[in-house]
């Protein structure tokens, strides 16, 4: 418990440098590990794949995406800096935020005891689904819906930024290009890291079925992986029109929507799997969706077109 | 009190200081930080609402937990488009400021 | 035998802690860039490598062990790749500068 208190003090006092921070790098720092720091109480609260997650995705890749941007804004640095509120906008801010926290723990006060729970409902019913895993069960199987959108979302996302790019770079190339310096330790770093990471991020992948882990995570560590690269310079962003791009981005959802119409015939229902069959078509659907869900995470770090394309 | 109230109360906290700071900076990626602490907090009430609900052999409700999962990644694509968004911003008020001046 | 390896562990880990704190407090007070980098070496090299050494104590099988030590390698790799590009910022041409 005292262990706790301590966790808890430590995230409390890590968020509050990030809001207090002068300067937006510093405050992007502890952006950043404030998210370990979250990683780890998730932990605590038993929920190791929401843990992995929040590592990989809500520190590490928001990590590099708001670093980039604080350089950049940095380097480009508006004259007319924004007023700062006034002191007597400070303090109605500080007793708004003060009032909207003591009604959300109070909340936390009133939640009803015992907690109602849909576990043993997805206890029931994991031995159908052939996973081991019962969030991976509940992601693939019980809400799958729910991650059909999720993946859609993200490819909205990525339309959206692509919109961003400026008239004469349209269907160009994202980020500058970096040169390759073969002795610099950066490349070095990359060479040797990026095999391990396409095989972590491959087990996390495949491990998710019966363990923590899944296709998010895995495919979080695939793109962090192109990222390293494309900052040593080894490989450089495709243009964002290119087929077999938009095809690998495509194919995950395509695939998760064909199996889910195709569950009409099979089993009576969108999305539903036919008993003795559910794990083979979770893993069809898991394949292409772990490529292009780190394709898109990949593109969505790396911004909307700069370059024009040739 | 049990780890989980806890981790709620953390969670308070953490989505009044992120609404303090998205009220009083100026600056627009300050305020996406915030908004990404406000989200941290939310996530972590769900965490906490998952863990009571510890039943049937697991450690945590497994629902909230597939939420929350659902929910970092669009936050985060939402915060990717937010990024790009304020990049182009800052890109055409600049642009625009040295138009009006040449 | 189960007390002397509980023993050696708490002692491991918190002599790695120690290292952290000194490195922690040479990141504080230390005036150039490349001397707090030196300090930021210490807790990356020797401090998570005591606190490995106290979890191998207690590792649950092999492959667990194994794990803790290729973590620790993969910190390694990440901290003196970090560590020599911030070196390379902090004076760009190179050494006796």
């Amino acid at each position: 418990m005292s262990f706790d208190i301590g966790l808890t003090l430590l995230v409390l006092a890590v968020a509050a440098w990030t809001i207090a921070a002068r300067e937006t790098f510093v405050a992007v720092v502890g952006f950043v590990a404030y998210g370990l720091l979250l990683a780890f109480v998730w932990v605590r609260l038993a929920a190791p794949d929401v843990a992995l997650t929040e590592a990989a995705l809500g520190s590490g890749l928001t990590g590099g995406l708001l670093i980039g941007a604080s350089s950049r804004l940095r380097r480009s640095q508006s004259p007319a800096a924004e007023e700062a509120p006034g002191v007597v906008l400070k303090a109605a801010a500080a007793v708004l935020s003060i009032l909207v926290s003591a009604g959300l723990a109070a909340i936390v006060l009133l939640l009803p005891d015992p907690a109602p729970t849909l576990a043993p409902q997805a206890a029931a019913s994991i031995a159908a689904t052939g996973l081991g895993n019962p969030v991976t069960a509940v992601l693939m199987a019980y809400r799958a819906i729910d991650t059909l959108l999720e993946i859609v979302v993200l490819l909205l996302a990525l339309v959206g930024i692509w919109s961003l790019a400026a008239d004469r770079d349209w269907g160009g190339r994202p980020d500058r290009r970096v040169s390759t310096d073969p002795v610099s330790v950066l490349t070095f770093v990359a060479q040797l890291l990026v095999p391990v990471g396409i095989l972590v991020g491959i087990h996390i992948f495949w491990v998710g079925s019966v363990a923590p882990g899944g296709e998010f995570q895995g495919a979080t560590t695939l793109a962090a992986m192109w990222i390293l690269a494309s900052m040593a310079g080894l490989v450089d962003a495709p243009a964002v029109t290119r087929r077999w791009l938009r095809l690998v981005l495509v194919i995950g959802p395509a695939v998760f929507l064909a199996i889910g119409l195709a569950g009409f015939a099979l089993a009576g229902a969108f999305l539903a799997y036919p008993e003795s069959h559910a794990k083979l078509l979770i893993l069809i659907i898991e394949i292409p969706v772990t490529l292009a869900i780190a394709a898109t995470l990949a593109l969505l770090v790396a911004g909307p077109p700069e370059r024009a394309q040739r | 009190m049990s780890a989980a109230t806890l981790y709620g109360f953390c969670a308070a906290v953490l989505v009044g200081l992120g609404l303090f700071g998205l009220l009083a900076h100026p600056q627009p990626l300050r305020k996406i930080l915030a908004f990404n602490l406000i989200g941290g907090g939310v996530f972590l009430l769900f965490g906490a609402v998952a863990r009571r609900g510890a039943a049937a052999g697991f450690g945590g409700d497994p629902v909230p937990q597939a939420l929350v999962i659902t929910g970092l990644v669009v936050a985060f694509a939402a915060t990717a488009l937010a990024v790009a968004l304020l990049l182009r911003l800052m890109v055409a008020a600049s642009q625009a400021g040295s138009r009006s001046d040449g | 035998m189960s007390l002397v390896l509980n023993v050696l562990s708490v002692l491991a880990v918190c002599a790695g802690a120690f290292f952290f704190l000194a490195g922690t407090v040479g990141l504080l007070r230390f005036h150039d860039p490349l001397c707090r980098l030196h300090a930021l070496t210490k807790a990356d090299n020797i401090g998570l490598g005591l606190v490995v050494i106290g979890l191998l104590f207690r590792a649950a099988s092999p492959l667990t062990a194994l794990k803790h030590v290729g973590v620790w390698l993969l910190v390694l790799l990440a901290g003196a790749t970090v560590t020599q590009l911030i070196a390379h910022i902090a004076r760009p041409s190179g050494p006796r500068a």
